[in-house]
């Protein structure tokens, strides 16, 4: 049996290793189109502030963990999939044959549609050699104009911040985060950054990134008239599943590469993982990509299993992320934005940087967004993905919302069930 | 050390808050707690000064072993000038905040002043800042806690309040924390009150670090804490009966205050007892007691969590009370039943629940509520005065509409917050009030008990029984048993009780320890958290000066040795029954022989070489 | 044979030694807010309930760290977190659906329960046993892990 995974990410890897513990004998190549070892881009943001070095962003520490479990790293690009003969086709020209496939390929940024985004100086902070670029002109001092205050944004703006740039933040949504939040909580983000000596200039466009009259200065020009000075300017206005190399490959795709509950495409010896997946999502039932680290650790695990013969049904994901500006902690769940029919329990604390709000349907909770929480946050998912009635607790966390863990304790009775107390 | 080192000292006045370090050699004279801050109380205030006034100071205290592994080490006093007797007043509390407040990194946090309008102060480790709380006056103490935890959106937050019956002027209102423990005495939530400090609220995330010699600090208090479950009283008594234990017990001795203490001896006892909280009700097959609970790193856990029968007629249409919360202790279940005649384990534990929910010291209530309840027998105070309340004894809807009045200040129950004292004297019986130095007795009987006499007339802070809790060894035999009708020896064990107390009480430990621990058993621990060479010896000589220097502020307000004194009908009136029948309290024999004992004068006054002794 | 904690609130006194316990062993001070274990108070009913990580077999903290700063500990099944490798993502709070890891502001790291390398200084310090280190059939843990099968995604398919 020989398993061909497109993709060293966190979703290719762990498939990968799921792979070699349900299917010991079997062959398990990982193709990747970046030089090294497999690495995590969510630890690109503690390289640029120095808290780790290259070693650090690595997925897997050990050099020999992937030789050890005889798992083959493959340094080429997939320029595309013949489906037909259960082949891909390497840019250096070779073909690869595989009896299943998975498709982890992830997703690439989109540059912005500005002139001048082509300029020397302008990165977008995606990949490990982006990081590098950024490191290099991020200095202490220099001006810094990132691009988006999406999530990708919020968590360079942090590192950029911490290497003592000057930091000016446009986004051209009404408030920051804005897939990940909603204005209450976004607005007190904001107002901390402020704070903290960064400029964000929300419902703001660029318009043009001109060479500017100074040596190797930049200016963006904005859709407000402004004019701003750079020696740097980040793009991060957005992502996309990296699907382009699969055209006429005969496999489905929409947003992404369209899966069923095993993670099956419309061929059924491949399969998609991670970013590049549009999956279940848990809380719709509709067909979404959710770019994120534990979804992209389901899908491998779920992929894995299903490509190696086993038949396992996913649930679907939640969408989850967590978030710290300047040390500002946020997170949003599932629904966060709220379910049709359903009610809130919202608490907001502005002058202290608090917010919390409770998005359920009946008795269930089915989304949630926080500021400043950092205790027992995940029981949120908890609550949520296991669709727990909450009943007579509902009302009590409509009263308190931050009662979470004392409500998921008594509404599972997860401990203490020997005898009925809570 | 075991000590931050660090003092918030806040003047509500100007409204800032400022640190400042600990004064570390008054600590190695007074340990922490209620020596320290009685120290700091005595240099910073004028004894005289008027307890409601912005001249008073409030403190709340933690000791060196608050926030640490020793058992029970969660302890916190309040310690202010009392308005109720005007005299020193520590009020010792556990719950959780003290710990609280230890690991925010405070030893102590001292108010002075008065601020403008209502406050509360939010301490979060190092950032300390009042806030306003106009919106929180006018709440009882469980809606303030409600609200502060939701407005910081923190579970974890740990609070201090005052209610409704502190703001409306009951001069015996107490501080309660973490919703139902007290600094219940003397008044000292009033003086919050009158400070316009509605609450304080903790929050402590640095921890408690810096002990001494960690390795024989987590052997000693590991040690003790086997003693405490080695011994039948802190492994099974208190855990299963909570201080409630000792209700058939005090009543067989006959040294149950019964009916404003005109008995020894209450028939009703054993339905409002440790045991009877245990029945299951007829209602619901449920009994009163839910479970026992723990203060913070008490290893005991006496505490009572308590329902009330939700078809009893105080809580019927009021689906409010019918959930678990603190339930009766001893005390509480004595002024509020045996002292007002009253046997309803429910009407008692609503009772409860409202001293709790509006802050305001069940002991001092009941007994007032017992005088009213004479004097109203007597003829001399009536349905006007009371504004309808037929009190009479025994009545259960005289005490819980009573409680209802008080807790905020409404009507008859204005002047029943006054306390006994000030009541019997408006009627023209102060005889009537069952009080020394204006605060309301605890539950034994000083014709039955005799060392407690001596000890009631000789409490720092009015009648009380943490002061030197001689019934441990009249009774109970711990560490050793004396005759409870006997005089002989009670002066020396007076002192020894009172001096040991002061000690425990400036640790951060739970007196109760004491009915398993000796000296011998705290001072390792304290010693291996503290520099200092803290011996038994040592904690016996700081024990004492803690008490010296409580009587010289007492003498410095005004009292005298005519203050040491207990009401006419424990002196006069003997008891009518059980072993002490026929016997008065005889403090005449015991008073001289302690004012000797302890290097006092014959007025009661420490001499010249006492206080060099003592270094004050 | 595996130990588990065995967590038993009717036990419980709510006095929060095991918490003090626990982070004087991972800290080396008493701070219950650095606690690995923490006893959630039902104040309404007069509960106490002890809770930490039952180290579970779907170990999603594990699965959902992007730098593999969590790792299983051989010795005793125990999710460890690796200090020097995590870099504070908090992208396992999220993911744990019991809410028992967490982050710690201070150290820009995040904690959970490493059952003290096989001796856990909860239980040790606990005065009631409602907290006992036992042999992993007899915790009652599999409606605990019951329930988490059944929060869990992946299910057999039809």
């Amino acid at each position: 049996m020989a398993h061909v995974i497109i993709g060293a990410g966190p979703a290719g890897v762990i498939a990968a290793e799921n792979l070699r513990k349900v299917a010991p004998a079997a062959a398990i190549s990982i193709v990747g189109d970046e030089e090294g070892p497999p690495y995590s881009r969510m630890a690109i943001p503690y390289l640029l502030t120095g808290q780790i070095d290259e070693a650090g962003t690595f997925l897997r520490k050990h050099a020999d963990h992937f030789s050890q479990r005889n798992i083959d790293l493959v340094h080429d690009r997939v320029d595309a999939v013949d489906s037909e003969a259960s082949q891909v086709r390497l840019a250096g020209g070779s073909t690869l044959a595989y009896e299943t496939l998975l498709i982890a390929t992830g997703s690439r940024p989109i540059p912005p549609p500005i002139p001048g985004i082509e300029l020397d100086g302008v990165h977008p902070c995606w990949t490990l050699e982006d990081a590098r670029n950024v490191a290099r002109l991020a200095t202490k001092g220099s001006r810094v104009v990132l691009l988006g205050a999406g999530f990708i944004g919020c968590i360079i703006l942090e590192s950029l911040a911490l290497r003592g740039v000057d930091l000016t933040v446009i986004e051209m949504e009404r408030h920051v985060v804005p897939r990940m939040l909603n204005e209450v909580p976004a607005r007190l983000i904001e107002k901390w950054c402020a704070g903290k000596g960064v400029r964000i200039l929300t419902a703001t466009r660029a318009t043009a990134i001109n060479r500017g009259g100074s040596a190797a200065g930049l200016e963006v020009t904005l859709d407000n008239g402004e004019t701003l000075p750079a020696d740097l300017v980040i793009a991060a206005t957005g992502v996309r599943p990296n699907i382009g190399f699969l055209e006429g490959s005969g496999i489905d795709t929409d947003q992404g590469v369209l899966v069923d509950r095993r993670m099956r495409s419309n061929v059924s010896n491949v399969f998609a993982a991670g970013d590049v997946a549009q999956g279940v999502d848990f809380s719709t039932g509709n067909y979404s990509v959710h770019a994120i680290q534990p979804t992209a650790a389901d899908h491998g695990r779920v992929a894995a299993l299903n490509m190696a013969g086993r038949d396992m049904e996913y649930q679907g994901s939640v969408i989850m992320n967590v978030l710290a500006t300047l040390g500002l902690v946020s997170s949003s769940f599932g629904m966060w934005n709220g379910a049709e029919g359903g009610d809130a329990a919202e608490l907001v604390e502005a002058d202290r940087y608090r917010y919390l709000r409770l998005q359920f349907e009946d008795d269930v909770l089915v989304g949630s967004t926080s500021l400043g929480l950092t205790q027992h946050v995940g029981v949120l998912r908890g609550l949520i993905q296991g669709r727990v009635r909450l009943g007579r607790w509902k009302d009590r966390l409509v009263a308190d919302p931050t009662r979470i863990m004392e409500a998921y304790l008594a509404a599972t009775r997860a401990i203490g069930a020997n005898r009925r107390i809570l | 050390m075991a000590w931050t080192g660090k003092i918030l000292r806040v003047d509500l006045s100007s409204g800032t808050c400022i640190a400042e370090p600990l004064n570390m050699e008054w600590a190695t004279q007074y340990l922490g707690q209620r020596g320290l801050a009685s120290k700091y109380l005595s240099e910073e205030i004028d004894p005289t000064v008027d307890a409601l006034s912005a001249g008073n100071k409030f403190i709340m205290v933690t000791g060196p072993l608050t926030g640490t592994m020793a058992s029970t080490g969660g302890r916190y006093s309040v310690v202010t000038k009392s308005p109720l007797t005007g005299t020193i007043a520590c009020s010792n509390s556990g719950g959780f905040i003290g710990a609280e407040m230890k690991n925010a990194g405070w030893d102590m946090i001292i108010f002075e002043g008065k601020a403008d309008s209502p406050v509360y102060l939010y301490l979060e480790n190092e950032k300390a800042e009042l806030l306003p709380a106009d919106d929180l006056w006018g709440l009882s103490v469980w809606a303030t806690d409600e609200a502060l935890h939701r407005k910081h959106q923190d579970p974890q937050l740990r609070i201090a309040c005052v209610g409704r019956s502190a703001e409306a002027g009951c001069l015996y209102a107490g501080v309660i924390n973490d919703l139902h423990r007290a600094a219940g005495r003397s008044g000292v939530g009033t003086v919050m009150a009158s400070k316009n400090l509605k609450a304080v609220a903790v929050r402590g995330t640095r921890g408690v670090g810096n002990i001494k010699d960690p390795v024989g600090f987590m052997q000693a208090t590991e040690a003790a804490k086997q003693v405490l479950a080695d011994n039948a009283v802190t492994s099974q008594g208190l855990p299963t009966y909570g201080t409630q234990v000792l209700m058939n017990v005090i009543n067989e001795v006959g040294a149950m205050p019964t009916r404003n203490m005109r008995e020894v001896r209450f028939e009703g006892a054993s339905n409002i007892s440790g045991e009877a909280m245990h029945e299951p009700r007829k209602s619901d097959g449920k009994p009163n007691l839910v479970t026992n609970a723990a203060c913070f790193g008490c290893t005991i856990a006496c505490g009572r969590i308590s329902t009330i029968d939700k078809g009893h007629f105080t809580v019927k249409n009021k689906p409010e009370y019918w959930g678990a919360s603190g339930g009766l202790e001893y005390e509480a279940a004595w002024a509020l039943g045996s002292d007002t005649g009253v046997d309803d384990l429910d009407a008692l534990t609503y009772v409860n629940f409202l001293c709790n929910e509006d802050g305001f010291d069940p002991i001092s209530f009941g007994a007032t509520v017992a005088a009213a309840m004479e004097l109203f027998e007597m003829g001399v105070l009536t349905e006007k005065d009371t504004g309808g309340l037929e009190m009479r004894f025994g009545s259960a809807e005289a005490l819980t509409r009573s409680a209802e009045l008080t807790m905020t200040g409404e009507g008859f129950g204005k002047e029943l917050g006054l306390g006994s004292k000030r009541l019997c004297e408006k009627y023209g019986h102060p005889e009537l009030s069952m009080t020394v130095k204006g605060q309301e007795f605890p539950a034994y009987d000083p014709r039955g008990i005799q060392g407690m006499g001596l000890a009631y007339a000789t409490s720092n802070r009015g009648a009380c029984h943490l002061r030197g809790y001689t019934v441990s060894s009249e009774v109970m035999g711990i560490p050793e048993k004396t005759d409870p009708l006997v005089t002989d020896g009670k002066a020396g064990l007076v002192k020894a009780f009172q001096d040991a107390t002061a000690a425990v009480d400036s640790a951060g430990l739970c007196i109760f320890t004491t009915f398993a621990w000796t000296l011998a058993d705290i001072a390792p621990q304290i010693d291996a958290a503290c520099e200092g060479g803290w011996t038994m010896e040592k904690l016996a000589e700081v024990g004492e000066r803690i008490w010296n220097l409580e009587r010289d502020f007492n003498l410095a307000a005004g009292l005298t040795g005519k203050d040491d004194t207990l009401p006419k009908r424990l002196l006069k009136d003997a008891a009518n029954t059980g072993p002490a029948q026929g016997r008065v309290n005889e403090l005449d024999k015991m008073l001289p022989e302690y004012y000797e004992l302890r290097g006092w004068n014959v007025e009661g006054v420490p001499t010249e070489s006492t206080r060099q002794r003592l270094g004050l | 044979m595996l130990r588990s904690l065995k967590l038993e609130p009717e036990k419980c006194t709510g006095c929060l030694q095991c918490e003090m316990a626990c982070s004087y062993e991972q800290e080396g001070v008493f701070n219950p807010a650095k606690s690995r274990i923490k006893v959630f108070t039902f104040h309404h009913e007069g509960v106490f309930a002890p809770y930490t990580c039952t180290q579970c077999d779907e170990a999603w903290c594990m699965h959902a760290c992007p730098v593999d700063a969590i790792v299983v500990n051989a010795a005793t099944g125990s999710k460890d977190v690796l200090n020097d490798v995590c870099v504070g993502c908090k992208v396992c709070t999220i993911a744990c659906p019991f809410g028992t890891v967490n982050y710690n502001q201070d150290t820009g790291k995040v904690i959970k329960c490493d059952l003290c390398g096989g001796d856990p200084a909860c239980a040790k310090a606990c005065p009631t046993e409602a907290i006992t280190y036992v042999d992993a059939d007899q915790t009652g843990l599999e409606r605990m892990r019951a329930y988490a099968a059944q929060s869990a995604q992946i299910s057999p398919g039809s």
